[in-house]
């Protein structure tokens, strides 16, 4: 099982979620945060004065896969998120040891 | 005019009163609270609504009498009525305005005052404590506010030496633009200080008031439902426009994009700089005026304010200060006696220097007085109270410190 942490546009988030919907893949955590990658955010003019401004918007998507679905659902963000601009996130990718459904009990691929 | 109650005069001047009361609250208050950090958005409004609330009853207490009670050697109102004793029981009609009534007149000129004190506060958001402020507000209003409105408005020397100032130029922006700097110089810098909007929604509101209510503040001041009040309505909102296309004209060409806050400051430098001269000057100026008083200030907070290293949160200085002076000056340029009668001598353009040179000795003394004794009640207010709040409460924000409320909940 991995876990895929992947860090987008707060604009492309419904595009994502629409393919991994098509993928089967319905469960995942979702939040906002700001953060700043290589480029250090962006200048925002006020009054005729810049400012930089470090750390932007960003929303960051948990989901857990079974390892046999990581591609079909890694290329999924990277066609949806993908802008080609800077700022388009990340994606990190994690094994996760165990998987228990709080409900049920089940643990595993089952609990995905 | 005939002192006889005009229903018509009376209902635009209570119009026009409350035209001005929105500009305060919630005009300012919005404006002001949308361009801070999310941490002193109630802070910020908190200090635009206690400052009417305070300027309100000090001015039926003693204010209006101090302002337009009979002249004591050009300084200051005799005060006669205290509390407005007897006035609005007598039904009598306002001496300067003789169609309307006293009790009326006065509470026009009331939000006058509340306006002026409340624009300061946009220069020490972030980082002033409250209860010092509340105590700088009666204050000001009696050591600055209520001589200068006497010697312009009721009737004092600079009245007496031939200035003239319709709506405020003199005695609302330039008086709160000079005292706001003189206390940010006395505060000092925020630990961030940088201009960045929280929520520049309430800003568009806040302005979009401002400039509504503008046409109560000016063209009331005409004090009648006339000609007057006509001319000072259409020439009010060219400088506005003037002044909101100039200022996006400059962010084009300084930075290549037009920004929403650079046009809405545009026209609040537009609409703050034809204050003194709209009862005076016809559409051409108006539109000169809006359109250089924009440029001027501009530059006064992009260029200005940098070089200098004061921290004027919202450019109350920038905008007010420098535009009060500017407009006021432009009256000295501008004026023409066939817009209003009561000029004992047109401006330049009449090829008359008089009433230049009264403006100049005007705005100079009342901004070396603006200054001098807001930087004296800042220092007192300073070494008693303290003029600023702990650095953890600035770093976390006045609203959860100082209040005990959240502008934006999580949950």
């Amino acid at each position: 099982m991995k876990r895929i942490i992947t860090i987008i546009r707060p604009d492309r988030l419904e595009a994502v979620k629409d393919a991994l919907e098509k993928l089967g893949i319905h469960g995942m955590t979702v939040e906002d945060v700001k953060g700043r990658g290589r480029q250090l955010g962006i200048t925002e003019s006020y009054r005729g004065k810049d400012y930089n401004v470090d750390l932007l918007p960003k929303v960051r998507l948990e989901i857990v896969v079974k390892a046999s679905d990581l591609d079909s659902v890694v290329n999924a963000i990277l066609e949806n998120a993908k802008t080609g601009d800077i700022g388009d996130g990340k994606i990190f990718i994690s094994t996760i040891e165990e998987v228990i459904r709080i409900r049920t009990g089940e643990r595993g691929k089952e609990a995905i | 005019m005939v002192a006889v109650l005009n229903s018509g005069d009376t209902a635009w001047m209570l119009i026009s009163t409350a035209l001005v009361i929105l500009m305060t609250i919630p005009g300012v208050a919005l404006f002001y609270s949308g361009l801070i950090k999310r941490q002193n958005v109630l802070n910020t409004m908190f200090l635009s609504f206690i400052t009417f609330s305070i300027v309100s009853i000090i001015w039926f207490v003693f204010g209006y009498d101090l302002v337009f009670g009979q002249d004591i050697y050009g300084l200051l109102g005799t005060m006669h009525n205290p509390f407005f004793n007897g006035i609005l029981e007598s039904k009598a009609l306002a001496p300067l305005a003789p169609t309307i009534p006293t009790g009326l007149y006065a509470i026009f000129q009331m939000t006058f005052a509340a306006i002026t004190v409340a624009l300061i506060s946009g220069a020490i958001v972030e980082r002033m404590k409250f209860s010092t402020w509340l105590l700088f507000v009666p204050l000001w209003l009696l050591l600055v506010y209520i001589p200068i409105a006497h010697w312009m408005w009721g009737g004092g020397w600079l009245a007496q030496l031939g200035a003239f100032d319709f709506a405020g130029g003199i005695v609302v922006h330039l008086s709160s633009g000079i005292a706001a700097l003189a206390l940010v110089l006395l505060l000092g810098i925020r630990k961030d200080m940088r201009l960045l909007p929280h929520n520049l929604g309430y800003s568009v509101i806040g302005a979009g008031l401002l400039w509504f209510g503008w046409f109560g503040f000016n063209a009331g001041s005409a004090l009648s439902a006339g000609d007057l009040a006509v001319s000072t309505m259409i020439v009010t909102n060219i400088s506005a426009a003037a002044g909101m296309l100039a200022w996006v004209l400059m962010d084009k060409l300084n930075t290549g994009k037009p920004t929403l806050l650079g046009a809405l400051s545009g026209a609040i430098a537009g609409l703050a700089a034809i204050t003194p001269a709209a009862g005076y000057v016809n559409i051409t100026a108006a539109l000169i005026i809006g359109f250089v008083t924009s440029i001027i200030s501009y530059y006064a907070v992009s260029h200005l304010k940098p070089l200098l290293g004061y921290d004027d949160a919202l450019d109350v200085f920038g905008i007010h200060g420098v535009c009060g002076i500017f407009g006021s000056l432009a009256v000295g340029i501008f004026a023409l006696p066939a817009i209003n009668n009561v000029l004992t001598s047109g401006g330049l353009i009449t090829g008359s220097f008089n009433l230049l040179i009264s403006q100049t000795i005007a705005i100079v003394t009342v901004a070396l007085y603006s200054f001098v004794v807001t930087w004296i009640i800042g220092k007192v207010l300073d070494k008693t109270m303290g003029l600023r709040v702990k650095d953890a409460d600035e770093v976390q924000g006045l609203d959860i410190n100082l209040h005990e409320e959240s502008g934006y909940r999580l949950s």
